[in-house]
This record gives C-alpha cells, structure tokens and sequence, in this order.
C-alpha cells in the first residue's frame, strides 16, 4: 500500500486560488513514517488551507495530495480512515451528549461496536466522568481535549492538527505531546500547526515554515526553539 | 468502504436524536401550524366564503410554512461547530451526508403535518377519514418534492449572510408545483371527486420527486466540497 | 483566471457598441410596429405590446437557460470564465423578465380589464423574474468567490429543471392566457406580417442581450484584473 518512497503522505505544486486570491501558490511537501512536522508562519500565510488541502477538505486548484500512494480526492473515502484532524472548531454537536457524538463518530468510521469503542476513547482521555454530558457544559479545555480524543478515536496513522494546544492546561499539553510522539513511534506522521512553537518543540522532528502560500523553510529540527525560528524573525511574528 | 445506506442511517439518526432532545424546531413548527390554521379560520368572511373553500389552501399553506421554520435548522447548527466537516473528512459519501440530512428533515417536516392534520380536521370540520389514504398519498408526495430541494438550499443558505432570509427566497419558486398540486388533489378529494380526476397531478408530482431527489443527490458534492 | 484589463475593456467596448446598435434597432422594431404591421382586429392598439412583451418573455426564457446550461459546464469544467458569463447573463436577464412583467399587465389591463391573473403563463414569467433575483440575490450574499460560484451554478441549474414543471403545470390548470398562437406544432395561426414583426423584435431583443452580456463580461474582465493587482501588491 506504501509506495515506493514510503512516504505517508505527498503534497505536490498544491495551489489553491479563485479570481485573485491566491491562498496558496505552490506547496510541495513529503511527510515520511515517524516524522512531526511543525507548520508555522505568520497569519494568512497558507497554514490551514494547506492543512484542509491535506485532509481532502478542500480541492487545491492545482496539484495533487497523496496518501499513502493513493490520490485524496475530495470525496474520496478509503484514504480518509488513515487521517485524523483537529481543527479551529470542536466539531462537536451541542444536543448530544459527548457519548454520543464520540459513538456517531465511532459509527462514522464503521468501527464495530460504536459505543464500546467510545467509552474506551473517553476513558483515555480522562473524560469518562462527563461522557452523559454536553459540550456546552464542559469548559473550553475539556472541549478541546474531546475534539483530539475523537480525531483519535479510529486510529489513524496521519494527525493533522490545527492550533491543537490552545485552551490546554500543562498536564493536557504534556499528554497531547505524549500521543503525538506515540503515534511517530508507531511509524505515523503528524503535522501541527502552532504560533507557539514551544508547545510542540520536544516532539517535532522537522520545521516547515510557510509565508504567502509558499514553503519558505523546511528544515530538520535542529537546536533550540529559539534558533531555528531567530534565524528568520519575520517568521516568528504571527 | 464505510456502508452508504448505513451512513445515511446513522446521520438521520443523529440528526433525529438531537432534535428531540433540544426540541427547538419542531415545537417552533408546530406553534406556527396551529397558529396559521386559526388565523385561516378567523381570515374570512363566512357569509362569502365557506370553509369548504379554503380549506385545501389553509392545510397547504401550514405545511409549506412549517416545513420551512425546521428545514434551515438541518444545516445550521453543523455550521456552528464546523461538524459539517467532521462529515466530510470521514469516509463518508457525500450523498449519503444529503441523504441523512434528508431522511431527518422529512422526519421532522411530517411530524409537524402529522399534528396539523388533525389539527385541520378539527378546525375546518372538514371529514378527512374516507379519503385518508390519498391524502396521506399526496402530502408525501408533495412534501418529498420541496424537502428536497429545501434541505440542498439550506446547506448554501446557511453559508450567507442573511440565512433566515436566503432560505425561503431561493425556495419558494421550488415550492410552487408540489404545493400547488397538493391543493388541487386535495380540493378535488374534499369535493369527492373520483380519483381517476387527480392522477394526472400525482403522476406530475412522483416526477417532480424523481427528478428533484436524483439532481440534488448528484449535485450536493458541488455543494458541500469547496 | 488570469484577466487582462486591456483586453476586458476592449470587449467591454465591443459590447457596449452591439448594444448600442440594438437600442437603434430597437426603435427600429417600435417604428415597425406601429406604421407597418395592421393592427389586430379584436384587441385593438393594446395588442402592439405583444411585439415587446413576448419577445421580452422568449428572450428572458432563452437567457435563462443560457445560465442554467453555462452553470452545469461550470461545475464540470470549473473554468471561472463560465461562471463570469453565467452571472453577466443573468443581470442581462433580469432586465429582460422585468419587461415581460410589466409589459404583461399593460396589455392585460386593456384585453381582459385586470392587471394581473393568475394563469399559468403570466406565473411562469414571475416564475422567472424570482429565479433570477434569487440566483442574483445569493450571490450577492455569498463572501468567498469560489463558493459563489458554485452555489449560484446549482441555484441555476435546479431553476432551470424547474422550468419544465411550471409549464407541465399549464396544461393540467385552465388558463385564461391566449392560447399558444405561435409555437403549435402545425403552422402559426398568427398572420404573416404580424409573425414578421415579431420575430424582426425577437432577432433585436438578441442583439441587446449579446451586446449587454458582451459588455458586462468585458467590464467583469476588468474587475478580475484589477482584483489580481491589489492582491500582487505587497501589504502595505
């Protein structure tokens, strides 16, 4: 199923553009088993185009995304069981408990027994007292950590995660870097989008830093935080 | 590959179930029924115009108007937590994301007729049991015709601005046929006019609902795909 | 799309020359009309609006299909010309259904002594003038340029399979609307002069729509151009 480069995922020439906007003007990018790319860049930059682009969210008007060999095509479902996402929105449905949206998750993926399947994916996420609960009345952290323990929930082997850290406090933080380093040991890849680098600086392997919707760096992780992003201060504002 | 039918399935079921948990559609639809079905009876001059004569248009005009207060809330609320795009990244076909979203707002939109039946009959005191069957017949038809249409505009309208507004603007003109013919069968059934008067408006109905249901079906991933 | 301003303008100007040259005609056509074609016998000087409302209708009616047809190359092709022109033609369009609707009562006001019916005919002119503002409406109200796009191609193409069905409609609802004089499968009951007219307005009312589309798509060109430069321009 892994081609023959063993990439997990290829994004080639990805542009995305209507009319005069251009969001994103060509992007390539090859993501390999065990890697944890941090995507950064100022506002506007590309970041979460680029991330729904991945995801099979949104059709770039040119280029093309692998996954695991195969072509996403919007629409396309058998790459989709290999992706999780977390993005700005929870994704999580106001007039049901979180139960139930982790089992019509669960269902959505075609994963047997749904419920059993969620029950197990709240207690790992230390949310099994609040599984009768609405989302509406759990506070912002714990909703977040509902939104990564449902991206979880079917085991993909690809995360793409927007902003994933925002609204955690450090013992969540710490947990999410444990899952993400997890999943790279597993032979999975992770791509973060983050403004704050040091939230996921322990676990990213690579840096890729997008400006104007084009890859203006991409570097293996080398040194500290501060170095890598103080070699391009304009980079680090956004 | 995840199961269409099964998808569709789970997605009407969800919608189904936070409905009735939040309640805030239906009870809204119903209030208005009831409400439009009083004003109807009140709205008349009952030396010039008999009940008998406007009835058809009362019944007709409390579904149309009830089908649209529930119709716009199918898409809003995923638009409010981005959960349309949960959807859309699980490999889940995009007709089957139509198709469930369909299958819950027929639901809702034939409980609400469900209630303003009765409701009619007891209103207009108009004896509805021996025609029961082909009532029932066109109301489905009808309602299958403009909830399709309906739930594919609610998912562009709640996307704009003015949602509330967008919604019945784009759909009147979609509303017209089934509404219509429903009036027409249902005037003529009330008079006890023989069936065979009516086919031609059902057969022109079961064709608005082929074709209506198979374009939106195919047409919805240009809709929901950006 | 990479629009070019020069060569927008330049069919803007294209355009507005066409469309000049159909107003000319136009007067033309009214000349026509009123000097050289007899006047019909029943209905008297009223009848001359049936040279501009039902060529205005066959116009808006033929418009409209343009946009439907255009839409669904649209979503296949997803060439943003398409989408300019489907929306050129529609403001074209609109302009045209607002004739054949209120050159509708002006001759129904003298010939049956009401404003308004509501048969099926006169419905479908409605009909069209809603479908037209809902498909501009929604684009007004639509941010995201390839979102518009796409969602105005389907409101267009759902408007135009509804057409069909309003008109299956006539035949199952008694109409009051003169029967169809014109488009019988045998010969037209229309007499040969008065046909004339009315096609010689019909082939104007053509003139005017290639000329106003030609021209709204030319300054839509322009637009786009100009869009792209501010967009190359490095934020200020």
């Amino acid at each position: 199923m892994r081609p023959s480069d063993g990439s997990l995922l290829t994004a080639t020439d990805i542009e995305r553009a209507f009319g005069a906007r251009r969001a994103l003007a060509g992007v390539s990018l090859v993501m390999q088993p065990g890697e944890a790319i941090l995507l950064a860049g100022p506002n506007g930059a590309g970041k979460t185009t680029l991330l729904r682009c991945l995801a099979g969210l949104a059709r770039p008007t040119r280029g093309t995304v692998n996954v695991n060999g195969r072509a996403l095509r919007v629409g396309d479902a058998a790459s989709r069981r290999h992706i999780g996402m977390v993005a700005h929105q929870t994704w999580l449905h106001d007039d049901l408990t979180l139960l139930e949206n982790f089992s019509f998750a669960a269902r959505l993926y075609d994963l047997p027994e749904p419920k059993r399947v969620a029950t197990a994916a709240l207690e790992r996420a230390g949310l099994e007292a609040r599984a009768g609960d609405l989302p509406p009345s759990l506070s912002r952290g714990m909703q977040q950590r509902a939104a990564i323990a449902r991206a979880l929930l079917h085991r993909p082997d690809i995360l793409l995660l927007d902003e994933p850290f925002s609204g955690l406090d450090a013992a969540a933080c710490a947990r999410l870097r444990a899952t993400i380093a997890d999943i790279i040991a597993g032979g999975g890849g992770a791509i973060i989008v983050s403004h704050r680098p040091e939230e996921v600086w322990e676990v990213a392997t690579r840096v890729v830093v997008l400006r104007a919707g084009r890859v203006a760096l991409d570097t293996p992780k080398l040194g500290s935080a501060a170095t890598v992003m103080g070699e391009l201060p304009e980079l680090t504002i956004g | 590959m995840v199961n269409p039918l099964r998808a569709t399935l789970a997605l009407a079921a969800r919608d189904i179930r936070a409905e009735l948990r939040s309640r805030t559609a239906l009870t809204s639809a119903l209030v208005f029924a009831a409400l439009v079905l009083v004003v109807f009876n009140f709205a008349r001059d009952p030396t010039r115009l008999g009940a008998a004569d406007l009835a058809p248009s009362a019944l007709w005009i409390t579904f149309a108007f009830g089908a649209m207060t529930t119709l716009n809330r199918g898409f809003a609320i995923e638009k409010e937590h981005g959960a349309l795009d949960l959807l859309r990244l699980a490999p889940m076909p995009r007709e089957a994301i139509y198709g469930g979203k369909l299958l819950a707002n027929l639901a809702f939109v034939f409980v609400v007729e469900a209630v303003a039946l009765p409701l009619f009959v007891l209103f207009f005191n108009r004896p509805v049991w021996h025609i029961l069957a082909p009532v029932l017949l066109v109301t489905a038809l009808a309602t299958i015709g403009f909830v399709a249409v309906g739930t594919l505009l609610s998912a562009m309208a709640v996307r704009t601005r003015f949602a509330e507004l967008m919604l019945p603007l784009l759909l009147l003109p979609f509303m017209l046929p089934p509404v219509i013919g429903g009036v027409q069968v249902t005037a003529r059934l009330f008079a006890d006019r023989p069936l065979s008067e009516v086919s031609g408006w059902l057969r022109l109905l079961a064709v608005y609902d082929v074709v209506f249901v198979t374009v939106s079906v195919l047409i919805f991933p240009a809709v929901a795909d950006e | 799309m990479i629009a070019n301003r020069d060569r927008g303008l330049a069919i803007a100007r294209r355009g507005q020359l066409i469309a000049a040259l159909g107003l000319v005609l136009l007067a033309g056509v009214y000349v026509l009309a009123q000097r050289f074609t007899p006047t019909e016998v029943n209905q008297g000087l009223a009848q001359k609006i049936f040279y501009l409302h039902v060529p205005a209708a066959w116009t808006s009616l033929l418009v409209f299909s343009i946009v439907g047809i255009t839409s669904a190359l649209y979503l296949w092709l997803r060439d943003e010309r398409l989408d300019l022109f489907a929306a050129s033609s529609a403001e074209v369009g609109v302009v045209f259904s607002i004739i054949m609707l209120t050159t509708g009562p002006l001759w129904a006001k003298p010939i049956w002594g009401t404003w308004w019916q509501w048969d099926a005919r006169l419905t479908l002119t409605l009909f069209l003038f809603f479908l037209f503002v809902g498909y501009l409406s929604l684009r007004a109200a639509v941010p995201d340029p390839g979102e518009r796009a796409r969602f105005s191609a389907v409101v267009a193409i759902l408007g135009f399979l509804l057409v069909p069905f309003v008109h299956l409609s006539v035949y199952l609802f008694r109409t009051i609307h003169p029967m169809p004089v014109v488009l019988k499968p045998s010969a037209p009951s229309l007499p040969d002069s008065m046909l004339r007219t009315l096609l010689i307005a019909f082939a104007v009312d053509l003139v005017l729509y290639i000329g106003f589309v030609t021209a709204r798509y030319g300054l839509g060109l322009v637009a786009h151009a100009r869009a792209a430069e501010l967009e190359a321009r490095p934020d200020a």
